[in-house]
Parts: C-alpha cells; sequence; structure tokens
C-alpha cells in the first residue's frame, strides 16, 4: 500500500536541494496514536531537514493534524519515537516542544487577539527590568522581528485590529523569536488572498534560507508547487508516499489522496445514468450562490431523482456549497430557486420548509445528539418542523423509528439506546433517518460515509441509489472518487472555491476526475 | 441492585432517605403524622409545605439549566411578584374579597411573565450569555420590588390569598397542592410534547439542533418565561404564607437553593439530560437539611456551610476531571496489585 | 473569523497612522465611564446646592473603599473570563473573624493576619477546584460563598462589636489635607491596592497572562504561558482582596455581623462592568473598576441628597447601567467576532 517514490531519502541524505549531507531534524518512527475507535496514526515515519520546506499532504482524517499535534506536543503517542535535533523527545505540551525548537502556527491564529503585536510575539520570554516588563526593550525587539519580516505594523497595536493575514505573520514572528528549529505551518493560508500568501511564501522561504526546516500543510496543490521541496502524502492515518516535490505530477499526488477504493464493493446495479428533464423545472436552483471567503458564485441545478456527485478536495468549496445551498450559512450573492420560485434560505429551518435536508460533514459536532436516544435522534427533525406542541404522535413514531432501523440495518436495533453509544456508522444512519422521515424533496449529503465501516458504507450507498429511483433530488459530496462515480447521474468538480466543470456521468473514469481536480489553470495562485 | 445503583436518581434518594434517617435518629417521632382539625401535622408535612416554593423555582431552573442556561434573577422576580400582589390587594377598594385575590394574583403571574420574556429577549434574540443576561434583572429587581412597595413591608388581610401560602384543603397544605400540581403539569407538558425533547437537543448540541432544523430562539424564550412564571409563583406563595410582601427578604437567596435542587438532582449544569423527579428529590433534600440541622442542636443558620459541602461534593462528582483522578488512581493501583501478583 | 475588513490597516503608512491618532481603544470604556462620572457630577452640581464640593468627592472614596478594594479583585478575575460570586460573604467572614479574635484577646496585628489568611486560602481553593477539576466558577464560588456564611454562623449568630483600640482609632482616625480636606486612612489602602494591582496587571509576566488566558485560553497554552497559574491566582487574589475589603469594612462598622455585606458581590460585579470590563475576559483596566466603584458611589449621593428619591433607585440605576454596558459589549463583541 505504501509506494515511496523512487527517490525517496536514504536515511541521511542529501539535503532536499542537493548539497551537502544532513541529519534530519526531526525524525519521527512507528509514531501510532489511537483514539475511542479510531486509529489516527498508524506506524507513521516521518522526516523533515534543515533548510527544507516540506508539504504535508492528505484529506479530512488523514492524519495530518494528529502528526502536527504529535511533533507539536499536544497529543501524546501510544508507539513510537520522536527525535528533535539529535535527542529523543517526549513531550508532555506545547511549552515542551517550544523548548525544543519546534514551533507551530496554526490556522486559526493561536494568540490572543486582545493583547498589542509585541506581547502576543515575546509574553512568556519578554525583556524584564528589575523585575517588571520592559514594555520599550519588548516594544523595540518586537519592531525588529517585524522588520525582518518585512511587516509596517507598530508592535504596539492590538492585534485584533490588523487583518488575518498580518496575525498569521505575527504568530510567525513569534515562532521565529523563538529561533525555532523547526517551524510547523498548520494550512496557514486558508484564509489569504493571493497577495497575502505571495507575502507569506517570501518570509517562508527567507526562513528556509536561514536553516530552518518549515513543516508545511496546506490542501491548495498550487501553493504546495510553489513553495515545498519535498512532501509526505498520508491517507487514513498512514504515509501512502513521500516525493521530491520536483519528481511529482500533481495527478499522481490527488491519486494518492484520494486513493483508489481498495474494498471491492459489490457493485450496485443501477440504471444507466438518468439524464435531467433540461424542459423540466429543477427542484433546486442555485444561480450564482456564492460567499466572499468560501465560495465563488456558483450556478446549479438539481432535478428531481438524480444523483449530483460533487468531486473536488478538501477546501476546494464542495462543502461550503453544500451550507450555502442549505442556508446553514448564510450566502452574500446569488439566489436560489425551489421548483422555480425564488426563496431566502436565512436559516437551516427555512431549507427545512422548502423540503431541503442536510447531513454535515462534522457528524460528531453538527449532527449527533449524543445524550439523545436512537430515536430521539431520529425524530428530531420532524418534530422540530412540528412545533413542540404538536409531538408527533407515539404510535407512528414507534413506527417509523422501527422502520427505519430495519430498513437501514441500524445495530444495536434498539431505539432507547444513546446516541453516542452507537459506533460512526450507525450514527450515520439514524442521521440519515432523521432526514428520511421529513422525506425531502432534496437531500446534501456530505461525506455521509467517512470514517466508517465498509458494510455500513455499501448499505448507505444502496440507500442513496434507492432514494434517487424513488424521484429524490440528491447533492452526494465525497472524498472518494469510486463513490461519487457509482452513484452520481452528474459530475460537478470543485477546485479552489470555484465549479470548475459538470459533465454527465457517461464513461468518466476516476482518472478523467483526478485530471479535472489536479488540471493546473490560469487560477494558479501564489 | 447494580442496576439500580446506576439509575440515575440513586444518589439523591440515598442522600434523602440518609438525611431522614439521621433525624428519626434525633427525633423519634419525626416520621409521625397526625390529623388535627381535618388537617395533616408533622415533620414531614412542614417539609413538604416549606420546600413548596423552592421545589417550583427549581422546576422552572430545571428546564434553563437544560439549555445550558441559568437564571439568577428568579429571587427578584419571587419578591416582585409578592409585592405587585400584595400592593393591589392592599390598594383594592375590597381588600378582603376572593375576586380581587385572583386578580391580583393574575396580574402578579402577568408580570412575571413580561419579566420572564425580558429575559428570554437578552438571552436568544440579543445572545448575551445566561448568567449575565439575568444578573441585571438579579440586580434591579429587589429595586423595583421596593419601586412597587414604596419600601414598605405590605401586610395584606385576604383569606384566599392567605390560603396560598399558609391554607389546607382536602387535609394537604394547599402550596404542597399547587406545587405538586405545576410539577406534575410540567412533568406532562415536557415528556407529552416535545418540549422536553428539544430543550434537552439544545442543550446537548446547539448546532446539530440549529441544523436539524430547531427554532432554538423560541426554546430559549419559552424555558425563561416558564422559569420566572415559577419564580413568580413561588413569590406569591411566601408572600401569602406570611400575608405581607417584603422586597427585600422575600425570596432571599432562593435562586441558589433552586440551583442546588438542579445539581443535586443529577441535572448537569453543562445543560442536556434533565429529570424533574431529581429536581423534586433535590428541592426536599435542601428543604430536609434545612429542618435536620436545628433538629441535631447545631444553629440553623449554619445549614449554609452544609449546603456549601453538598454544592461541592457534588460537583466533584459529576465532575469528569475529579471522577478520572480518582479512577485512574484506582486503576494504577489495581496495576500494582496484578504486578505484586506476577 | 473577519476575512472581510482586510487589507488597508496592513498597507497603511506610518503617517497616516499619526494623522488618523484615536485614543488606545482599550481606554475607550474607561472614558466613557469617566464621562459618565462627570456628566453626573454635573447634573448633580446644577440640581443640588454643595453637590459639587471637593469632600463629596473624597467622601465618595471614603463611604467606599472597601468596595473598590473588592472590585480589584473582582477585576483581576473577570478579565480572565471568571466570576466570584463569594466576596459580599467573605467580608462577612472577615469582620467576624476580625471581630471574634479581637474579642477574644488576640493582638490587632495577629487577627488582621488571620483574616487575611483565611480570605486568601478560600480563594486558592476555590481557584484549585475551578482549575484543577474544571468546575464552573459560578458553582465552584457559589459554594464558596454558602461555605464562607456558614463560617460565619458558626462562630456567632449575632453581631460582635469590635471595642479594640487599635481598631477604634484606625476608624476614627482622619487625614486632614489642604482646604478642609480630609480623607480616611482606608482611602489610602484602597488607592494603594489600586496601584498595585495596575502595577502587576501590566508591568508583570503574571498580569499580561492574566489578559491572555482572558483572551483565548487555548492560545495561551499553545503560547506556553503557565494557565495553571494565573486561573488559581487571580482567585487567591480576589480572595485576599475580600478579606482586605472586609477589613476595611469592620473598620467601617465596627462591628463584626453575619449579615453584613449581603450582596456586595453584586455591587463589586456591577462597578467591574461599569468601569468597562469585559465580563467574557480579556478586555478592562483595574482603573476603570475604580471609576465604575465612583458611579455607584454617585448614584447613592445623588439619591441621599434629594432626599425625595428614595433608596432602592440606587438599585434599579445600578441595574439600568449594568444592561446599559451589558448590551454595549455584546455589540463590542459581535463587531469583534464577525
Amino acid at each position: 500500500m505504501t509506494h515511496m517514490s523512487a527517490d525517496a531519502y536514504p536515511s541521511s541524505g542529501t539535503s532536499p536541494r542537493g548539497r551537502t549531507p544532513v541529519d534530519p531534524v526531526v525524525q519521527m518512527t512507528g509514531i501510532t496514536i489511537r483514539f475511542p475507535g479510531v486509529t489516527a496514526l498508524d506506524d507513521v515515519d516521518f522526516r523533515l531537514f534543515p533548510g527544507e520546506v516540506h508539504a504535508l499532504l492528505g484529506e479530512n482524517g488523514a492524519g495530518k493534524s494528529t502528526l502536527i499535534k504529535a511533533l507539536t506536543g499536544v497529543y501524546a503517542t501510544d508507539s513510537g519515537t520522536i527525535w528533535v535535533g539529535g535527542a529523543e523527545h517526549a513531550f508532555t505540551g506545547p511549552a515542551a516542544a517550544q523548548d525544543a525548537g519546534v514551533s507551530t502556527v496554526y490556522q486559526e491564529v493561536n494568540l490572543c487577539t486582545n493583547l498589542s503585536v509585541a506581547e502576543n510575539m515575546l509574553l512568556g520570554r519578554e525583556p524584564r527590568r528589575l523585575g517588571r516588563i520592559d514594555h520599550r526593550g519588548m516594544n523595540r525587539r518586537a519592531s525588529e522581528v517585524l522588520g525582518r519580516l518585512g511587516l509596517d505594523i507598530s508592535p504596539r497595536s492590538r492585534l485584533g485590529d490588523h487583518p488575518i493575514a498580518v496575525q498569521q505573520l505575527v504568530a510567525i514572528g513569534r515562532a521565529v523569536d523563538i529561533e525555532a528549529r523547526v517551524l510547523v505551518l498548520d494550512e496557514p493560508t486558508a484564509s489569504l488572498d493571493s497577495e497575502e500568501v505571495a507575502k507569506l511564501f517570501e518570509v517562508v522561504r527567507s526562513l528556509r534560507s536561514q536553516g530552518v526546516a518549515i513543516l508545511f500543510v496546506s490542501h491548495f496543490l498550487e501553493q504546495v508547487f510553489a513553495i515545498s521541496d519535498r512532501m509526505t502524502v498520508l491517507r487514513n492515518g498512514r504515509i501512502v508516499g513521500e516525493h521530491l516535490t520536483r519528481d511529482v505530477t500533481r495527478l499522481e499526488l490527488v491519486e494518492e489522496m484520494l486513493g483508489r477504493e481498495l474494498e471491492v464493493l459489490e457493485r450496485l446495479h443501477r440504471e444507466p445514468s438518468r439524464q435531467p428533464d433540461e424542459r423540466r423545472t429543477p427542484v433546486l436552483r442555485a444561480r450564482g450562490l456564492g460567499r466572499k471567503g468560501s465560495l465563488a458564485p456558483t450556478d446549479l441545478d438539481v432535478y428531481d431523482g438524480e444523483v449530483i456527485g460533487i468531486a473536488g478536495l478538501l477546501g476546494s468549496g464542495r462543502t461550503e456549497l453544500a451550507r450555502l445551498l442549505f442556508g446553514a450559512d448564510a450566502s452574500d450573492s446569488g439566489s436560489v430557486e425551489v421548483r422555480g420560485r425564488r426563496v431566502a434560505l436565512r436559516s437551516p429551518r427555512r431549507a427545512v420548509d422548502h423540503k431541503i435536508g442536510f447531513s454535515s460533514e462534522n457528524r460528531r459536532s453538527e449532527g449527533v445528539i449524543g445524550d439523545l436516544t436512537v430515536a430521539e435522534n431520529m425524530m428530531l427533525g420532524l418534530q422540530a418542523a412540528r412545533g413542540w406542541l404538536r409531538p408527533v404522535p407515539p404510535r407512528t413514531r414507534d413506527q417509523l423509528v422501527i422502520k427505519h432501523l430495519e430498513m437501514l440495518d441500524i445495530r444495536p436495533a434498539n431505539p432507547d439506546a444513546l446516541m453516542r453509544n452507537l459506533s460512526g456508522g450507525n450514527q450515520q444512519k439514524v442521521l440519515l433517518a432523521r432526514w428520511l422521515i421529513m422525506q425531502p424533496d432534496v437531500l446534501l449529503l456530505d461525506e455521509p460515509t467517512r470514517g466508517i465501516d465498509v458494510g455500513a458504507k455499501a448499505q448507505i450507498q444502496q440507500v442513496v441509489d434507492d432514494l434517487a429511483y424513488e424521484g429524490m433530488g440528491i447533492v452526494f459530496i465525497s472524498a472518494e472518487l469510486e463513490e461519487v462515480l457509482r452513484l452520481s447521474d452528474r459530475l460537478v468538480v470543485m477546485r479552489d472555491r470555484h465549479k470548475v466543470d459538470e459533465i454527465p456521468n457517461t464513461g468518466v473514469t476516476t482518472d478523467d476526475l483526478m485530471a479535472i481536480i489536479a488540471r493546473e489553470e490560469e487560477s494558479a495562485r501564489a | 441492585m447494580r442496576d439500580l445503583a446506576r439509575h440515575r436518581l440513586f444518589w439523591p434518594v440515598l442522600a434523602l432517605v440518609l438525611l431522614l434517617a439521621v433525624n428519626v435518629a434525633a427525633t423519634p417521632s419525626f416520621l409521625q403524622i397526625r390529623m388535627q382539625d381535618g388537617h395533616l401535622y408533622g415533620s414531614l408535612v412542614d417539609i413538604a409545605r416549606n420546600g413548596a416554593p423552592v421545589l417550583l423555582v427549581a422546576l422552572g431552573m430545571t428546564l434553563v439549566i437544560a439549555t445550558r442556561g441559568i437564571d439568577l434573577s428568579v429571587g427578584a422576580i419571587a419578591a416582585i411578584a409578592g409585592a405587585v400582589a400584595c400592593v393591589h390587594l392592599a390598594g383594592s377598594p375590597a381588600p378582603a374579597s376572593t375576586g380581587t385575590a385572583i386578580t391580583a394574583v393574575t396580574l402578579a403571574l402577568a408580570v412575571c411573565v413580561l419579566l420572564g420574556l425580558w429575559n428570554g429577549f437578552l438571552v436568544s434574540v440579543l445572545g448575551i450569555q445566561p448568567i449575565i443576561a439575568t444578573l441585571v434583572l438579579m440586580t434591579a429587581g429587589r429595586g423595583l420590588a421596593m419601586l412597587v412597595t414604596g419600601g414598605q413591608i405590605t401586610t395584606v388581610n385576604n383569606s384566599f390569598f392567605r390560603g396560598l401560602g399558609a391554607g389546607y384543603l382536602l387535609t394537604l397544605p394547599i402550596a404542597v397542592l399547587i406545587a405538586m400540581a405545576v410539577f406534575a403539569v410540567t412533568a406532562l407538558v415536557t415528556r407529552r410534547t416535545a418540549l422536553g425533547m428539544l430543550v434537552e437537543s439544545v442543550g446537548v448540541n446547539p448546532e446539530a439542533s440549529r441544523l436539524a432544523g430547531v427554532r432554538s430562539r423560541t426554546i430559549l424564550w419559552t424555558v425563561y418565561v416558564f422559569s420566572a412564571f415559577c419564580a413568580g409563583l413561588a413569590g406569591l406563595m411566601i408572600a401569602a404564607n406570611t400575608s405581607a410582601a417584603d422586597a427585600n427578604n422575600a425570596g432571599l437567596w432562593i435562586e441558589l437553593d433552586a440551583i442546588l435542587a438542579v445539581v443535586i438532582g443529577g441535572t448537569s449544569l453543562a445543560g442536556g439530560r434533565f429529570s424533574l423527579a431529581g429536581t423534586l428529590v433535590g428541592a426536599l433534600f435542601i428543604q430536609t437539611l434545612s429542618t435536620t440541622i436545628p433538629t441535631i442542636g447545631i444553629p440553623a443558620e449554619t445549614n449554609y456551610l452544609f449546603k456549601a459541602v453538598v454544592v461541592i461534593a457534588v460537583c466533584l462528582l459529576q465532575s469528569p476531571k475529579a471522577r478520572a483522578a480518582v479512577w485512574r488512581r484506582r486503576r494504577d493501583r489495581s496495576a500494582l496489585v496484578r504486578a505484586g501478583r506476577a | 473569523m473577519s476575512t472581510v475588513t482586510r487589507p488597508e490597516i496592513a498597507t497603511r503608512s506610518l503617517a497616516d497612522r499619526v494623522k488618523g491618532y484615536s485614543p488606545p481603544s482599550q481606554l475607550l470604556p474607561v472614558l466613557a465611564t469617566f464621562a459618565l462620572l462627570v456628566g453626573m457630577f454635573g447634573v448633580g452640581a446644577v440640581r443640588y446646592e454643595g453637590f459639587a464640593s471637593p469632600q463629596v468627592v473624597l467622601n465618595l472614596f471614603v463611604d467606599n473603599a472597601f468596595l473598590i478594594v473588592l472590585a480589584v479583585g473582582m477585576t483581576f478575575v473577570i478579565l480572565t473570563g471568571g466570576i466570584d460570586l463569594s466576596v459580599g460573604s467573605v467580608v462577612a467572614l472577615s469582620t467576624m473573624i476580625a471581630a471574634a479574635t479581637l474579642r477574644a484577646g488576640w493582638p490587632p496585628a495577629l487577627a488582621i493576619l488571620a483574616v487575611l489568611l483565611t480570605g486568601t486560602a478560600l480563594g486558592l481553593a476555590m481557584g484549585l477546584v475551578i482549575h484543577y477539576f474544571e468546575v464552573q466558577p459560578f458553582i465552584a464560588t457559589l459554594a464558596g460563598m454558602f461555605l464562607a456564611r456558614g463560617l460565619c454562623y458558626l462562630i456567632s449568630v449575632k453581631s460582635i462589636p469590635i471595642r479594640d483600640e487599635t481598631f477604634q482609632s484606625i476608624s476614627a482616625a482622619s487625614i486632614t489635607l489642604p482646604g478642609e480636606l480630609y480623607v480616611t486612612p482606608t482611602v489610602l489602602i484602597a488607592l494603594a491596592v489600586v496601584l498595585a494591582a495596575a502595577w502587576v496587571l501590566h508591568l508583570t509576566r503574571f498580569g499580561r497572562s492574566v489578559y491572555a488566558v482572558g483572551g483565548s485560553e487555548a492560545s495561551a497554552v499553545l503560547m506556553g504561558l503557565s494557565v495553571a497559574r494565573v486561573k488559581v491566582g487571580v482567585y487567591a487574589i480576589s480572595g485576599f482582596c475580600s478579606s482586605l475589603g472586609g477589613l476595611l469594612f469592620s473598620l467601617y462598622m465596627l462591628s463584626g455581623y453575619s449579615l453584613h455585606a449581603v450582596g456586595m458581590e453584586l455591587d463589586a460585579i456591577a462597578a467591574v462592568v461599569i468601569g468597562g470590563t469585559l465580563l467574557t475576559g480579556g478586555y478592562g483596566l483595574v482603573i476603570g473598576s475604580l471609576l465604575g466603584v465612583l458611579v455607584l458611589g454617585t448614584i447613592q449621593t445623588f439619591i441621599s441628597f434629594d432626599g425625595t428619591l428614595s433608596s432602592w433607585w440606587t438599585r434599579i440605576s445600578i441595574g439600568a447601567l449594568l444592561l446599559v454596558f451589558v448590551v454595549l459589549q455584546r455589540f463590542f463583541n459581535r463587531r469583534e467576532i464577525s
């Protein structure tokens, strides 16, 4: 399964840009981290060399953030060793990792917006005089670092008054002042525009030339190719590839990240691809639907009885599109029509009234009500729609619950089991049942099969197919291309917050899809 | 037996039983209930009657806490309710008539509903943290009550009104009957309609509830209004019991007793699953505690000390961290034992 | 998570920034409180004779010295995003301990030490429970509140007068200022506490960490700051301030009584909030809390000068001010977040 590219490093090889032999500054071997129910990292080996920018790639749940958190001391490892700068470490916390020279800049800037820029850079090791903080000295030192980063801001100004990009650079400034040997950048560009990204990259390059090892996590392939020297790809908690950037193509990367489904699911015997009848009114139509910073204006038509598959990498806008269609986030451009009538989707509540359903990719935080029973979780949507004064009659309720327990093969088939005690797959089925009970016209499914076992996956796919057959319009989002291809009638491809292609699913292969996803275009960033 | 120990009411009920046992040990006649002039008398009846206001307030508080909220203003609202009713009674041309009493009670409860709407507005529309939003009324409320009474302890003489707090019906104190009726109605409404489930879902996972289409704003508003209504009823009871409205002291610290009752009853301050039966046990426990302390020869006022101990104990029992610490120690020890055997 | 209000600030040159100078945003709420105070005095001066005399201003300090000290401690706690409901009860307990130990013949210094140690220990204990067992500050300090009141009653149910000579002489002492003005020693103690708190909050790592924890506890952890010390420390400080406030209060009342300072925690919280400290933590200045106490004191002075206004207007106006500031904070917060 792990296929290393031909020139992956020997254990003590040449530096990434091919100069002198050099020892890795970080060496992680055999790292395994388990959480209840999942193995987040499975026997992972990872190395980082001084003076390189190393990209870490992978989809949701691949283990990127777990790996970073192991390196930065946030998580303890179940097994494996971490060497930093030639010494073995068992970090007890972020402070310990920082002392060893590993600094991290997170996507959600982990600084205090209520403090000054200088304090954010230096608090914890501020210069002192006579037992008190030497604010003047601190501001001077911060100024120097800011100058090195090319940032023209006052160290006295409040961090929260600056845009995210500047905050990001200040966070790097904090790391630089620590004189970090290793700088971890966790999706630092997710909320930056291209100018800001260019600025960030300038700083990263200058740090690299000073010999800092930089671990760069991003799901923007253009950026990864623009800045990194080497890359490691994770999938399902394992390393699936390690490459020199110059030797790898976009397509190879996308293949590794998304993977080819190895389990042989019994091929669903399904009708030939249904073609939408363009003369009919679509049940759901979006025109120019967008939101600044998360989705460029996008058109989409969903017809009764079809499955639209949305393919794209993490951060491509696939989830954002579904959330806008459901009113979970407010759009700031475009319009939505339901059966030809223009509607304002100001809240999920409104979307439900228009018979739209949405199952979030974040099952745990945005779907499951853990302390309630399976039956209550199933009935929640219908009950919310009816209002609290009109309870679903117990008989109807029992019938609906039993019916869906059986139909979806939910285990344990006990309506009174607590939701939090169910496995991920069964929780997902309950959430699916929540929407089925409401009999929506359109169902938006965001990664409904992520992180669940093969059997449940096949069952959910079968249900989706049946629903479309019975006339429901379905938007199916998944990182697994096979699954998208198997289920969809039409395919929409997203990249960099844009819809880049829409094709009927006739004779399309995963290779075709990957090629579209990986295609380098004028939209290139940085 | 194991299942019994796991039942969520097991610990609260056990604590209550132990407390009653202490009382019986101190005064063997404790459990006696005798009939006199067609009324039931006895310590147990007293506990039930004196505990009625706390129980009422705690019922409203239970629902508020289940939504991850808190209502600090209930004591102030209770004082306002008593003030409004008594001032209306005292100022009416027929201060002793039943009709006036009914108007006074209705008026007082209507004011409380308005105050509940106000709290609900701050919490659900403006999105202010519940503890802060209700702090406003907690601070201003007793001032408002004094404004209503003109700073006097307003006394009234109305037998119907007095009955609410001190009267008997069918041998039982009316206060107890009212509290039990509200308890029954609350239980019925929360469990027979979908209110209970929606309250819990908002409390457990607000975001998931929103995405399932739950109108959390309406739910929040409902629970704060209900809490204010219950507080008002409790305030009327307190005022009726003494036939006077004391804006300064009526319902003083009742919010804390109510919160305590809810917590003892097993409803977590983090929101979610609530237990009205637990709250009932909790309220009885608190009232029994207040009765027990003088019985066993400790100054009555020190009951605060015991309440503090109970709060700390319950919090530590509910704190995952504290439980984990105990559990880990036990596990380490068992590991040691195993190692020793090997 | 703003992605909307972007680049203009970053690209602004230094010259632009100097031209567009406005007072630092952290000072704005304090300035608002100060303006409120001045405005109230203006109205008072117009309406009532003798309101705007310097001694009236000084009396604000004299009559509220204990509350100033309480508000300072509360400021520390609220800056971390916590709350301390126990302060009123700890004040009562402090008066009780002082009165009881003095009656038992302890030397005043020892009595004072006992009071301060008890208060600090109580605060420390609450802080430990809050931080290490992750009990909500509200409920942990509620327990502290009950505990302190209970201990009061354990000492005595009745009021105990303080007849100690040292206490009596301090209580009677006054410091004359030029112009036939005077203040009491308690005022000096309160102001010293304010200065010390300002020093700690602005010039020590502990103080800046208090702000960091209030701004974002998770960030403070990731920045490697000692969050445990801060979170436990602020409750210990609040406990210390409460007991010191209790000593000042016992000088003011010359008695110890279990029913002293009922509801005083509300006054302290209100003063801190009116002084511009954000209840969610991270923003606020100790000088603001001082001003907040003075605002509360002015309301009282107003009412006593008026004579026709009844005492309950104090509570109502405090509640109204609290409401205004809480709602303003909410919108300030919303702007920050959205």
